[in-house]
Order: structure tokens, then C-alpha cells, then sequence
């Protein structure tokens, strides 16, 4: 009775612990701007089973993306098991579920051999990020943080892992014995292979079982509220990140609207242009200048680099990379998320995305080049980061480089971004080589 | 000299072109991009498409200004092209610049300029395919290594990866690809208003970057479907002092040339 009243109030503490996170993560989301990514509904579900759901962008590198959904089917089925789990732990039964006979077998073996891959795929893992020390892993957004976070969750991946063997093993052994409350339920593939390594004596395979049971289960709540303050929790967000991912071609770039009016009115006097919102701004210096679906990829980064170590920039050796675009825009999120908590909603802090995390030499270093969008494996856009901070240092500050300002002006007096005159547009048809 | 036509002459006889080629402003000034330009007018002229160019009436897309941050500047010229192309009822635009081509496919269609805008590549190859392009009696690259740079513009940024391809496929040639290519290939270094700047420092530029790729496969042609590709790939060629043993050309040239065009 005690046990289940623990554990009643170990996973009502989980559940309320984790909704809070997640509505602070959802009000940190809302600082940004509105945008409608609601159109073509059936190609948005398309993309998000593809993408998200059968991980379609993680095998164009191999080894990576076959392990990746390994460990991903495995945890997402094992994770049946935790259903029992809390039935058992609310009502203090042992494996409901095994009325289900020879299915409930094929269920628990088929658990223990993703259990087993798992473990393989996590050590693959592992070791690319300790032993390989692969450059993907590197940079000067991978502090200490994003680091030990990547290896954090291997590691409770394998203890989890572990547990769920050795408390099936236990269980195994206890049901051999014929004891008291472990009916003959389950077969056992992998964790048969443990057996010879635990105890004979009843008492301490109980307390085994006990613990492996309490582990894994105490050790999934724990890491369900460990989620939403790590790169982890792209496991979440991954699917609607990728349902409002952008569907127009990679190389179109939104023409802003308040733009359009006021150009409309310069071409054409008559025009009136509607009155826009005096807080308005044109380009981004702040999250709050971003609109909210950059703002939930910043939360969706998985930090894995792959954007990073296409983008042509980075790999000749500029200060750009796209990772750390989004892992900036996350931090600077929650920064103002705990201002807000600590502070009230007005409060400023006097910083801002750009300059305090950004830099200009990062922004300018970019080629929109859309290497990075076509890269990252949950449709995250750091292009459009950039290119709205460009346009905030252009449009609000006039602060560019010399050379871009002439090509701006050439424009505007010539109609082309080098200084030709008109005139001598057409002298091409009359040269002959 | 070749005959072009321009949108004005032929209001002027009463006709109205099947396509309109948007020549872009490298094209236009650049002086290796004219060849490239005066190449695929020649082949337009060769397969009788009725074809006009806009002339002195043509104005920037407003590409590198957007892709810089200047919206204002962008829309500017947009929207007074888009008179200009609404004004001569133009329907449909080819051009060989993937800058130009993007833009006016994508981005202009929102500000009121709609347009079936095609890839000169891309029109090469319906030339092709239509028999009306034999590869005759031109220069053979039977058997030569050819690879193809894919401009981000085209490939990336519109999925367009086969036309140029297939436009190669005829030739012939050793075809070998670039170790990033297609999705994964690796930008020119110009895109995004790079041309008009310096590059921040790194270690290197990128363009130095991609000709590795170049080097590896041994080819002696780097073939290119847009002018800034065009200057960066010939700045990297330069680079490494390989001007004897590898040519920098556009698929229209190529084309041109195999066709005995130029
Ligand atoms: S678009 Fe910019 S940030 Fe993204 S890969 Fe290309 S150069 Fe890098
Ligand atoms: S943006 Fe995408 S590709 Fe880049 S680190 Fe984040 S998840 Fe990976």
C-alpha cells in the first residue's frame, strides 16, 4: 500500500513538474510574432510523418541515421511497457498485462531485443562522441553545457536500458522459482543471457527486481522533466517543428508586408498605406522581432551539427554557424523567460539577440546558400534568423559595410549592383567574341 | 553581331515573343557573362524561338539587395519591373541566372508579377529533347571529364538538379560528379551579396574550398549554370594556376559550341 501511494505521488509530482516547464516553454514560444502556417494542411501532415515520424532526412549520413531510428522505435515501444508499468505501480498488481498470453510473450521479447539494439545503437553513439571526437561535435557553441547534456541522455538511456533487462531477468528468475506474485508471464530472449549473474536466494532477486523496477521507472520521470531544459526535447518537438515548416521552395525569402505598403506608396502617391503598429520593426534584434515558428525551432535544435558542418562559411573557417544561430536564439529565449519570472513582464534587461549573442561578423558571413535548411534532419530554418537580423542592422540602423552600400546604391541609381550606366545594358548583343 | 530583338522592337512590328529572356545584370555587364549570354541567344536564334530581351528597359531583380537585408531597395525594384513586365504582357521569362530565375519565380508573384520563369538549362534541354538540338557539327567533348557545379540558386533553392545534367548526358562525355553535389553541394562563395563584399575572415575563401572538390575529380571542364558560379570557379582556377588544364564554361556555351554555334 505505501509503495503505491509513493508511487502515485511520484508520478502526479512528474506530470506536475513537467506541464510547468512546458508552459513556460510554450509562453517563451509566444514572445514571438505571429505567423499563419496553416495552408496546405495534407502536405504539412505529409512532411511531418516523413520527416519527423519516419526520419527521412537523418540517413543521408548513414551510420548516424540507421542508428538514430534504432534507438528511436526501440525507445518509443519500449516505452509500452512503462503503461504497464504505472498500472502495476497505481494498483499493486504484477505485469497486468500478461492475461494477454502468448502476444503479452511476443510483446516483452520483442522489448528486450529493441532493449538490446538500443544499448547497441547508444554505445555507437557514445563512442562517436568520446572516442571519434568527430569534428560535428565541435565548435565555440559546444561549450561545456551542450556537451555533458548529449552525453546525459546516453547515459540514462543505458541505465534505463539496463535496469529494464536486469529487473526482467530477476523476474524471470523469480517466476522459475515459482514465488508468490511473479506468475509465469513473458519470454525473455536477452535478459535469459543475465540470469547466471544474479543471486539464487529469493530475498535478494526481489530486492533486485525491486530496485530494477523503481529505477526505471522513477528514472523515466525524471528524465520526462529533464526534456524540456535539454536539446533532447526535439523528441516532442520534432513533430510540430516540422508540421510548420516552411513548404514554399528553399530559395524564397517572405516579402514583408509593411514593406510592400510603403513602397506601394512611394510608386504610387495615392496610395494610402494602413497605419502600422509604432512598435514595429523591420528585421529582428531580439526574439521578440522573430516570429514564433523560428522561435520553436530554437527549441527544437537537437544541436547535432549537421547544418553546421555544411555550411560553407563555417567549414572555411568563419565565425558563422547555423547551430549556434539556434542554440543562441534558445538561450536568449529563456533568458528572457526568467527575466519574466523573476522580474514581470516589462521588464528589460537592456540586451538583445544580436550583438549579445550574435555578432555582425557572424550574420555577414552567410551566403544563403540554404545548405543548412536542406541539412537539418527536423526542418529547422537558421537562414531565416539571419537574414531577418540583416535586415533589422540594414533597414533600422543603416549599418553595413561600405562595399554594401555601394551595391545598394548602384541599384538605386544605375539598376545594377555594379556602376554601369544604364545605357550600356544592351551593348552585349553588339560585341563579338 | 547577332540579331536580338528587344520587347520594344517587336510591340513596335505588332508581334508578341514566345519567351521573354531576362538577360540579368551580370549577364548584361560582366564581360565573361556576355559570352555566356551571346551563346544561349544564339542557340535561341538557331532553334527559331521567337525570343525577345527587354534591353535598356531591364532593370535589376533586386536579388542581392534582398538577400542583404534591403527590403525597401528589393521591393523598389521589383515592383517597377513588374510594371514593366506586366506593361509588355509577359508570360513567360527564361534567364541564366538562378539569382534572377528565384526571384522572379518566388518572389515576385506576391508583389503582382506572375510568370512561368524557366532555367535557360532547362529550356536547353526541352531543345534537346524536342530534336531540335542535334549536337552536329561542333566541338566534340566526346570522352572529356566533364563535372558540374550545382548553383545554389537552382539546385537547393528550387530543386532544379537534372536539366543540367541531362543537358551534359548528351555529350557524350566522362561525366564525374563532385563529391558534394546535387543537395549536398557546396556553395560558389558568391551568394547571399558575397560578390559585392569582402569575406569575413576564415581561413580560407569558399570558393578555394570548392575547387578542392574540383581537383579531385580530375576534370577538365567545370561545367557552371550561372554567372557568379561562373566568376568564382575561374577566380579559383586562377587560384591554383590550372587556366591550362580546366575550363570554366556555362552549359549554354557548351551547348553552343558542340552545336557549332560559337
Ligand atoms: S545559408 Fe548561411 S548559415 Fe546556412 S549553410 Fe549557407 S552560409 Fe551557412
Ligand atoms: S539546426 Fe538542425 S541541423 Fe542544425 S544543429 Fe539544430 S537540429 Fe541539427
Amino acid at each position: 500500500m505505501l509503495a503505491q501511494i509513493i508511487f502515485i505521488l511520484a508520478l502526479i509530482t512528474a506530470i506536475i513538474a513537467f506541464t510547468i516547464s512546458i508552459k513556460k516553454i510554450i509562453r517563451n514560444i509566444n514572445l514571438g510574432k505571429d505567423i499563419d502556417r496553416t495552408d496546405h494542411q495534407p502536405e504539412r501532415w505529409k512532411n511531418m510523418l516523413k520527416v519527423a515520424l519516419g526520419q527521412s532526412k537523418m540517413t543521408a549520413r548513414p551510420v548516424a541515421g540507421i542508428m538514430h531510428i534504432l534507438v528511436y522505435v526501440g525507445f518509443i515501444i519500449i516505452n509500452i511497457e512503462v503503461l504497464e508499468i504505472i498500472i502495476d505501480g497505481i494498483f499493486g498488481t504484477h505485469r497486468v498485462f500478461s492475461f494477454l498470453g502468448s502476444f503479452y510473450n511476443f510483446l516483452i521479447a520483442s522489448f528486450e531485443i529493441l532493449a538490446l539494439l538500443v544499448l547497441l545503437g547508444v554505445f555507437v553513439f557514445l563512442a562517436r562522441r568520446l572516442v571519434l571526437q568527430l569534428k560535428r561535435f565541435k565548435g565555440i557553441e559546444m561549450t561545456a553545457w551542450p556537451k555533458s547534456d548529449a552525453i546525459y541522455i546516453l547515459v540514462i538511456e543505458v541505465l534505463l536500458m539496463s535496469a529494464f533487462l536486469t529487473m526482467n531477468a530477476a523476474d524471470y528468475k523469480l517466476q522459475q522459482a515459482g514465488v508468490h506474485h511473479y506468475t509465469l508471464a513473458g519470454s525473455f530472449p536477452v535478459s535469459q543471457f543475465i540470469l547466471p549473474l544474479l543471486p539464487t536466494d529469493i530475498n535478494s532477486l526481489i530486492l533486485i527486481e525491486r530496485f530494477c523496477w523503481w529505477f526505471h521507472i522513477l528514472g523515466i520521470l525524471a528524465f520526462l522533466n529533464y526534456l524540456p531544459f535539454s536539446k533532447h526535447f526535439h523528441i516532442i518537438l520534432a513533430f510540430p517543428n516540422t508540421w510548420y515548416a516552411k513548404l514554399a521552395p528553399k530559395g524564397e525569402f517572405n516579402n514583408m508586408e509593411t514593406v510592400s505598403h510603403e513602397v506601394k506608396a512611394m510608386l504610387n502617391p495615392s496610395y494610402t498605406p494602413p497605419a502600422i503598429d509604432a512598435n514595429n520593426k523591420f528585421g529582428a534584434k531580439d526574439v521578440q522581432d522573430l516570429n514564433w515558428v523560428q522561435l520553436m525551432n530554437a527549441y527544437t535544435c537537437t544541436e547535432c551539427g549537421r547544418c553546421t558542418s555544411s555550411c560553407p562559411a563555417n567549414i572555411t573557417g568563419k565565425l558563422l554557424s547555423p547551430r549556434k544561430i539556434m542554440m543562441d536564439t534558445r538561450d536568449r529565449m529563456e533568458e528572457i523567460g526568467r527575466n519574466i519570472d523573476k522580474h514581470g513582464k516589462d521588464y528589460n534587461d537592456g540586451k538583445s539577440l544580436l550583438d549579445d549573442y550574435i555578432s555582425r561578423e557572424e550574420i555577414w558571413a552567410c551566403t544563403t546558400c540554404n545548405a543548412c535548411v536542406e541539412a537539418c534532419p527536423v526542418n529547422i530554418d537558421p537562414l531565416s534568423i539571419i537574414l531577418d537580423l540583416r535586415r533589422f542592422a540594414v533597414m533600422e540602423e543603416s549599418n553595413v559595410t561600405g562595399s554594401l552600400n555601394a551595391m545598394f546604391s548602384n541599384i538605386e541609381n544605375n539598376g545594377a549592383p555594379w556602376k554601369y550606366s544604364p545605357a550600356d545594358r544592351f551593348n552585349w548583343a553588339n560585341k563579338e567574341d | 553581331m547577332i540579331q536580338v530583338p528587344t520587347m520594344a522592337d517587336m510591340i513596335a512590328a505588332g508581334e508578341e515573343p514566345e519567351v521573354l529572356f531576362w538577360v540579368g545584370c551580370a549577364g548584361s555587364y560582366d564581360e565573361r557573362a556576355q559570352r555566356v549570354t551571346q551563346a544561349f541567344a544564339k542557340i535561341l536564334t538557331h532553334c527559331n524561338i521567337k525570343f525577345a530581351v527587354l534591353g535598356t528597359e531591364e532593370n535589376c531583380t533586386g536579388d542581392p539587395a534582398k538577400r542583404a537585408g534591403n527590403e525597401f531597395l528589393f521591393q523598389m525594384q521589383a515592383m517597377m519591373n513588374i510594371e514593366v513586365l506586366n506593361g509588355y504582357n509577359i508570360k513567360k521569362i527564361v534567364t541564366a541566372c538562378p539569382h534572377c530565375f528565384n526571384t522572379i519565380k518566388n518572389e515576385y508573384p506576391n508583389l503582382g508579377g506572375h510568370y512561368d520563369v524557366i532555367h535557360h538549362t532547362q529550356l536547353i534541354q526541352e531543345l534537346i529533347d524536342a530534336g531540335k538540338l542535334k549536337a552536329e557539327n561542333g566541338e566534340s567533348f566526346k570522352g572529356k571529364k566533364i563535372t558540374y557545379h550545382d548553383p545554389c540558386y537552382l539546385g537547393r533553392a528550387n530543386g532544379v538538379y537534372e536539366a543540367p545534367r541531362k543537358v551534359l548526358e548528351v555529350l557524350d562525355a566522362d561525366l564525374v560528379e563532385m563529391k558534394r553535389c546535387k543537395q549536398n553541394g557546396l556553395c560558389c562563395g558568391a551568394g547571399g551579396a558575397q560578390m559585392f563584399k569582402e569575406p569575413e575572415k576564415g581561413k580560407k575563401d569558399v570558393n578555394i574550398e570548392r575547387m578542392d572538390d574540383v581537383l579531385e575529380t580530375k576534370a577538365e571542364v567545370v561545367a557552371v549554370g550561372c554567372p557568379f558560379c561562373m566568376t568564382m570557379m575561374k577566380d579559383g582556377v586562377k587560384h591554383f594556376e590550372k587556366e591550362q588544364e580546366i575550363e570554366v564554361l556555362d552549359i549554354a556555351e557548351i551547348t553552343a559550341r558542340n552545336n557549332n554555334l560559337i
